[in-house]
């Protein structure tokens, strides 16, 4: 019994000596560390689970303003206080969407990731069928969202959270994908014209920065459509977002076009395939696959800066945190708030950005057999 | 001037500055073998390149079954209806099985039935000795494999004369004669065929006509007896000697 239990001690215990006490630096330095982790993690794990409030203070009272908080009664001794989270829930998550809509909301995120997972995930049993769910999506998503026939109708200027950022994060890149893909080719076509009007285009929205983009779609927008038709701010934004995101995605693919080999479209148009064809059969099916790494990481960055759509009014998650950290009930709990939404932008960019890795590992073994 | 399914009269083409093609007239009769061979950039992958126009001529004409190759797309595409390419690197399509590399341009050029191409797939697969791979994919199979793929793909299509620019050079020594094999069989089913090559003993038994270009220029056309034992011109007597003695 003790063989392999001593034969495991004597692993950990040799690869501890040689990588954490090789040296008397060695040694000092893995001790210091080990000092500098255990204060910061109980410092934070005190801070945000131990000593914080969740409904009720230290004295058991329901907290309904900051007054409550075990902090501000007796400073220096108590954690987070979240129920400033608790309590504005609902607006972080919706906005100012009705209450009673909200099964709505709930329902298209409870969807959403049927009709993503057919785009990740190539392997899919019936990935076919999530696919078509994909397409169906949006307008499924905007009629529950928006309202109309037999639901309520729930203006845009309702939205706001969790939902205004996921709307535009995922509508915006969406729509900049085909777009981009264009672009891309656009970049590369032997037409002058075309070339030069994608090149403008593309070096154009990646050189100014994206808040001068929405004020841009802001104010120009409505010069451009008929009178009297008022786009809603978020269409705006939207419009703005996914201009932004088409020019970034559109490089990330030129970057995969340009390495597949130049024998591919030749061997296609000697077999007397068309440039469309050949374009959409031999050389987007390749060039896409070695770009998905680089697009994730676009889309990453797209989702953070959602948030500057709060510049222009909107009430994005930053923008109702700041509402939440302004309202004189809760003044002064800027970090609860500021965590609280570092946190949500932190799980979907790490998704995003496993999801990442996984697909790069994946190609990698994908091309070695 | 003879009239030939294939004809070059007075090419001329440039990369820029540079005169790649000097003054080529060639003319191929049906079913034709020429073999081309030269001096690495003499200009032999450009000029056969240039009659299913991957590359375009200035200046000159070429003219393939009756079709001339102008700015025109349609006839473009008529003549590569016509040619079949099969080149150095394969050019296999690395993402689609060996079947979809061989039905996809029946499919989509043609507008044949699935199932009618999956059989034509496996008809091309029996020609070249390998329709147990079929549902491989072209990074599991062997260099001499490949080529023997993308030559079926080429046939597939079923065009009156194929093109082939140093199909055995990107090859192991031993997988060369798996490809020659293959292309002895088509020539004498008749095909007619321009093949660049430098594989002499292929050249011997197959070819009609050699043909041997340096600088851009035709040096030299002979049948192959004349060519190999009793050529005109020095510099193909200079690379006959470098080739046959390497
Ligand atoms: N796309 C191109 N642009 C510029 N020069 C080229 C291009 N393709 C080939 N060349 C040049 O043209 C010459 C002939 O090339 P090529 O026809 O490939 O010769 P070969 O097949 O006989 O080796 C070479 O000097 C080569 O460098
Ligand atoms: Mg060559």
């Amino acid at each position: 019994m003790s063989g392999p239990i001593s034969l495991t001690h004597n692993k950990y215990y040799s690869w501890c000596r040689d990588n954490l006490f090789s040296s008397w630096i060695n040694g000092i330095i893995t001790i210091l560390s080990i000092y500098f982790i255990y204060e910061v993690s109980s410092f934070i794990l005190n801070w945000t689970i131990f000593e914080a409030d969740f409904v009720t203070n230290f004295r058991g009272e329901r907290i309904i303003d900051r007054t409550f908080c075990s902090k501000n009664i007796e400073p220096g001794q108590h954690g987070a206080c979240w129920a400033i989270i608790i309590v504005r829930f609902h607006q972080f998550i919706y906005g100012f969407y009705p209450v009673e809509e909200a099964w709505r909301v709930n329902l298209v995120y409870g969807l959403l990731p049927f009709a993503l997972v057919g785009i990740f995930f190539d392997n899919l049993p019936f990935r076919k069928y999530f696919i078509y769910f994909t397409f169906l999506f949006p307008f499924i998503g905007y009629f529950l969202l928006y309202g109309g026939i037999g639901l309520d109708a729930v203006g845009t200027s309702k939205w706001g959270g969790l939902l205004v950022t996921l709307f535009l994060g995922v509508t915006g890149i969406l729509l900049a994908f085909p777009l981009s893909i264009i672009l891309a080719l656009g970049r590369r076509s032997k037409m002058p014209v075309i070339k030069t009007i994608c090149v403008i285009f593309i070096e154009f929205i990646r050189g100014v920065p994206l808040i001068t983009l929405l004020f841009t779609a802001n104010v120009m927008l409505p010069l451009f459509l008929p009178e009297g038709v008022r786009p809603d701010n978020l269409l705006r934004a939207l419009v703005g977002v996914t201009l932004f995101q088409s020019a970034y995605m559109a490089e990330a693919i030129r970057g995969g076009l340009q390495a597949i080999p130049k024998g591919q479209l030749e061997a296609a148009q000697s077999l007397g395939l068309t440039y469309w064809q050949s374009t959409r059969k031999i050389i987007l099916p390749q060039a896409l696959k070695i770009s998905i790494p680089p697009i994730v990481n676009t889309c990453i960055g797209l989702f953070k800066d959602t948030s500057l759509v709060l510049i222009i009014g909107l009430f994005d998650l930053l923008g109702v945190g700041r509402a939440a950290v302004a309202d004189i009930d809760w003044a002064k709990l800027h970090y609860e708030v500021y965590v609280f939404i570092s946190l949500i932008f932190f799980i979907f960019c790490f998704l995003m950005s496993r999801y990442s890795l996984y697909l790069e590992k994946k190609l990698k073994t994908d091309n070695s057999n | 001037m003879k009239q030939g399914i294939i004809t070059l009269e007075h090419v001329n083409k440039w990369f820029g500055d540079f005169h790649v093609l000097k003054d080529i007239n060639l003319s191929v009769s049906k079913k034709e073998r020429i073999v081309v061979c030269g001096p690495s950039g003499s200009g032999k992958s450009t000029m056969i390149r240039c009659i299913n126009r991957l590359e375009e001529h200035q200046e000159g004409k070429i003219v393939v079954d009756g079709i001339e190759l102008t700015g025109n797309l349609k006839n473009i595409d008529s003549v590569r209806k016509e040619v079949g390419m099969v080149f150095q690197q394969f050019n296999l399509f690395p993402h689609l099985s060996v079947k979809e590399n061989i039905t996809l341009a029946p499919i989509w050029v043609k507008k044949m039935p699935k199932a009618e191409a999956e059989e034509l797939a496996m008809r091309q697969l029996e020609i070249v000795k390998i329709p147990e791979q079929a549902n491989k994919y072209p990074g599991q199979l062997s260099g001499g494999q490949q080529q023997r793929v993308a030559i079926a793909r080429s046939l597939a299509m079923n065009p009156n004369i194929m093109l082939f620019d140093e199909p055995t050079s990107a090859l192991d020594p031993e997988m060369i004669k798996e490809v020659l094999d293959v292309m002895v069989d088509l020539a004498e089913g008749g095909m007619t065929m321009i093949v660049v090559t430098h594989e002499m003993g292929f050249a011997k038994t197959v070819a009609d006509r050699m043909v041997f270009m340096d600088e851009g220029k035709i040096v030299e056309e002979a049948s192959p007896d004349k060519f190999f034992n009793n050529p005109e011109s020095d510099r193909t007597k200079l690379f006959l000697s470098q080739i046959l003695h390497q």
